[in-house]
């Protein structure tokens, strides 16, 4: 167990922009929140799962929406509370801590907000190692753990209970309440035993965004290149480092899709890296030929700062280095690129897991 | 003819222009009453060209003043917030996010109240008329006059704020009241500390403008006069009494609008080289090319559309230490260059001196640099390539060579050759862009509001929006013959009835002359 105070919040929030790969929101808001809950009630107490009884229950806790929304209609606080508390109530036993369903983007602080006002304890782990759009899309679902029962809150008092016959379903109905809501939601879903976890979760993975945020923050501090040791620090590989020299951008089905073109610099020089998107970075191709595909970690930082790169920041004329990052082992079953493989996405690519590309 | 003035930290510099021409230019410092500063140089500029006042058209001022203010923390007037929104947003307060010393500098109260709107158009919550009645009365009773309102979603619907605001008056008649909606865009934070900066220079910004005035009622100058603000246009000067934080980043886009109108490039990289810093920057079509993402002012998140600038530590007053390696600034002697530098008989070390040795320029006493290391003073130039050719190649958008318009008392740095530029402009009258880009302002108009396109098309839509934004120039003072439409934003909002969308658009136009 070791403690979160204000100091790790920022390097959580800006490591989580890194793991999020191009997505899941703009930390920002979940970081001023968590910061001021601890300033409020006090440390956070992260554990690992080693850390906990086996049939210790845990809930996890996050925004659902839109992120152009959330920058204008911020929470109230009471709502997250009641997702929790609801579905505690349903689930009737006594409820041992929070944690992160997905470690990148905003979602990996928010529920440092809901530990630091229960002062409950925060579990050192999340269900993708990264961010994904969609609810089902967490390494829960593989092992066949439901999302439901699942709360949805807003800031007038409401809340939603709902059970669903599958995770893809709750996935579309919390869609349409979260329109109702404002365009946003706060919600408590996947709840979980330690020894549900132990199997199905990514371990690790706060401590990991928090390592990876630090690294960027003594970097700059110290004046150092930023990009090659947070290649380190998160365990990837530099694939590419250039120049934007066009973004094209295109609504389908709902979706931001657009694909970003990079030309290369230093010993990249005269290739080309394509890199498609929708809300997140899913592939990489260089001069034509696929170096990295989802479910593995794409992200985009700026050469000389190492900030992470959202794709509706991705901008002509930027210089950037792209990292890949292998994904959670779970990903790679057939299960779960079923539901988070190229294929998925509309790529008829094959999988090939980027340590074999870039051995 | 034209007065342009640009109000700076350190210096005041002021051009007399007829049409397209630079009649005279003079520099004198900044005086702690920038009016006295104001009229010293207007004394000079008027002597310099023996000008009959009654022959000035226009003033245009630029000022950093209000800037400066924010980031020394210095004449910041008490100053409420009132957010409407409740129950949404609780969980960050106003000034969540500001350092402790401004939120202490400005004894920030805050209030949340009632209202505000869902980004399809919905309320919130009703509006509370008493509610507001209530906070006016606690803000009264502690003797606040600045006040700041904001409300979730006000952009797409300012009406809350504006009752909000007619409430505040009955109860406060002195009120300065600043409406969020009128300074910012979506990100309620954001553009809410916007509004507070504002409300908060509101005394200063009253007594600086009528300041300005009694300068030109000195100087026996009638004609109207203009503050210029952060998009290159300009503001009457009643208006930029009340909308101090429009001219935050006037400082850049005059200098990068004189950049342009001096050399006569539309695109181009701009390098100006102040006392401390170089800001680099890109000209678009004439304008600065704009920042993407969030802007900081001093140590407070805003979205101010700003002219997107990486500003460097070097300057004609930066340091020049060490031997193997020789490192150059960020530290500066600053406006203390005149006293500290080698020559002028200081013993300081700077990068000036490193420009009369290697002589590119003369200034001073070239003897005084008789010890100085050859050997350091090629190190010192090859560092000072190296600052500036990074900082080019950062701002550039294509690997295309572009020209370089170098600006700004320091730019007699900028001897050597620069990787990436097709050529170097140093025009006449470098050292006083600033107020060039002042005298050379347009007047802009703006429109930004929803249109239904259940009652009409989106072209029929879009023809109304760029007639709104052209009346306006002209009803601020543009020729109509010369307004153009530099800006159209169109932001469609979903899931609201009627298929409605958020059209943005700015015009800008030449002033009308004798006006």
């Amino acid at each position: 167990m070791r403690l979160l105070t204000e100091k790790n919040i920022e390097d959580i929030a800006l490591g989580a922009a890194v793991l999020g790969t191009g997505g899941g929101g703009d930390p920002y808001i979940g970081m001023l929140m968590a910061r001021q809950a601890i300033k409020d009630y006090g440390s956070v107490e992260l554990y690992t799962l080693d850390e906990l009884n086996d049939d210790d229950l845990i809930i996890p806790t996050a925004m659902m929406g839109a992120p152009t929304v959330m920058v204008e209609k911020m929470p109230n606080g009471d709502d997250i509370i009641n997702a929790f508390k609801s579905v505690g109530k349903y689930i009737g036993k006594p409820i041992r801590a929070t944690m992160s369903i997905e470690a990148g983007g905003l979602n990996s602080v928010v529920p440092i907000y809901v530990a630091a006002r229960l002062r409950l304890p925060m579990v050192d782990a999340d269900g993708m190692g990264r961010a994904f759009p969609e609810l089902q899309m967490v390494t829960h679902t593989i092992y066949g753990l439901t999302a439901t029962p699942m709360s949805m809150s807003d800031e007038r008092g409401n809340t939603v209970l709902m059970e669903t016959v599958n995770n893809k379903w709750t996935e579309i109905f919390a869609r349409s309440i979260t329109v109702n809501m404002g365009a946003m939601a706060m919600i408590a879903l996947y709840a979980a035993t330690v020894a549900q976890l132990k199997e199905c979760a990514v371990a690790g993975t706060i401590t990991k965004a928090e390592t990876i945020g630090r690294t960027i923050r003594v970097a700059r501090a110290l004046e150092q290149e930023p990009v090659e040791t947070v290649r380190a620090a998160a365990g990837g590989y530099v694939i590419f480092r250039g120049k934007i020299a066009d973004v094209q951008r295109r609504t389908e089905g709902g979706f931001a899709r657009g694909d970003a073109f990079i030309d290369g610099i230093d010993a990249y020089a005269g290739k080309r890296l394509q890199l498609s998107f929708q809300n997140e970075h899913l592939i990489a191709l260089i001069d034509g030929v696929p170096v990295v595909t989802v479910p593995d970690l794409i992200a985009t930082l700026d050469i000389d700062t190492g900030e992470p790169i959202t794709t509706e920041g991705l901008r002509y004329g930027f210089r950037v280095a792209v990292i890949a990052m292998p994904c959670a082992p779970a990903w790679r079953t057939a299960a779960g690129l079923a539901l988070v493989g190229p294929r998925y996405f509309g790529y008829d690519i094959d999988y090939v897991p980027v340590e074999e590309r870039y051995k | 003819m034209r007065i342009g003035i640009d109000v700076g930290g350190t210096n005041t510099d002021a051009v007399l222009m007829d049409g397209a021409t630079v009649v005279a230019a003079t520099k004198t410092p900044t005086t702690p009453n920038v009016g006295d500063g104001i009229v010293t140089a207007l004394k000079q500029l008027i002597a310099a060209a023996t000008l009959d006042t009654a022959r000035i058209d226009g003033v245009m001022i630029g000022t950093t003043h209000f800037t400066n203010a924010i980031v020394e923390r210095k004449h910041l007037q008490p100053t409420a917030i009132i957010r409407l929104g409740l129950p949404a947003t609780v969980c960050l307060p106003p000034m969540v996010d500001f350092p402790d010393d401004l939120r202490e500098a400005i004894n920030g109260h805050y209030y949340l109240a009632h209202g505000g709107h869902e980004f399809d158009g919905r309320e919130i919550s009703p509006f509370v008329p008493d509610e507001i009645r209530r906070i006016a009365a606690e803000i009264a009773a502690h003797g606040i006059d600045a006040i700041a309102i904001s409300s979730v979603f006000s952009p797409i619907n300012t009406s809350f704020e504006e009752q909000t605001a007619a409430i505040v008056r009955e109860v406060i008649p002195t009120a300065n009241i600043t409406l969020s909606s009128k300074i910012g865009r979506i990100g309620l934070l954001e553009r809410e500390n916007a509004a507070i900066l504002n409300a908060c220079l509101r005394d200063l910004a009253d007594r600086t403008v009528a300041g300005f005035k009694a300068a030109l009622v000195e100087m026996q100058i009638d004609a109207p006069f203009y503050i210029s603000q952060n998009d290159g246009t300009l503001m009457s000067a009643d208006f930029a009494a009340d909308y101090p934080v429009l001219t935050f980043a006037s400082g850049p886009t005059n200098s990068m609008r004189g950049a342009a109108f001096l050399s006569g490039l539309k695109d181009a990289i701009v390098i100006d080289v102040g006392g401390t810093t170089t800001d680099v920057g890109v000209l678009q079509r004439g304008f600065p090319r704009v920042a993407a993402l969030a802007v900081n002012i001093g140590g407070v998140r805003t979205n101010f559309r700003m002219p997107d600038t990486l500003s460097i530590g070097l300057g004609g007053g930066s340091l020049v230490r060490g031997v193997d390696p020789v490192k150059v600034g960020p530290q500066s002697v600053g406006y203390e260059i005149t006293t500290k530098g080698l020559v002028f008989g200081g013993d300081t070390l700077t990068t000036t001196d490193i420009a009369v040795a290697a002589g590119y320029a003369d200034i001073g006493d070239k003897s005084k640099l008789a010890a100085l290391d050859p050997a350091v003073v090629v190190a010192a130039q090859d560092r000072i390539e190296e600052l500036v050719n990074n900082a080019v190649d950062r701002m550039k958008t294509s690997a295309n060579p572009m020209p370089v318009i170098a600006v700004g008392g320091g730019s007699i740095l900028l001897k050597r050759p620069i990787a990436g530029a097709s050529e170097i402009i140093m025009p006449e009258h470098f050292a006083v862009a600033n107020a060039i880009g002042a005298a050379i302002a347009q007047i802009g108009g703006e429109t930004d509001r929803i249109f239904s396109l259940a009652e009409m098309t989106r072209d029929q839509a879009l023809a109304t929006a760029k007639q709104e934004a052209t009346d306006k120039a002209v009803a601020a003072g543009a020729k109509r013959e010369s307004v153009e439409i530099v800006e159209v934003e169109e932001v469609p909002l979903a899931y609201l009835p009627g298929n409605a969308t958020r059209i943005m658009v700015k015009a800008v136009g030449d002033l009308m002359e004798g006006a």
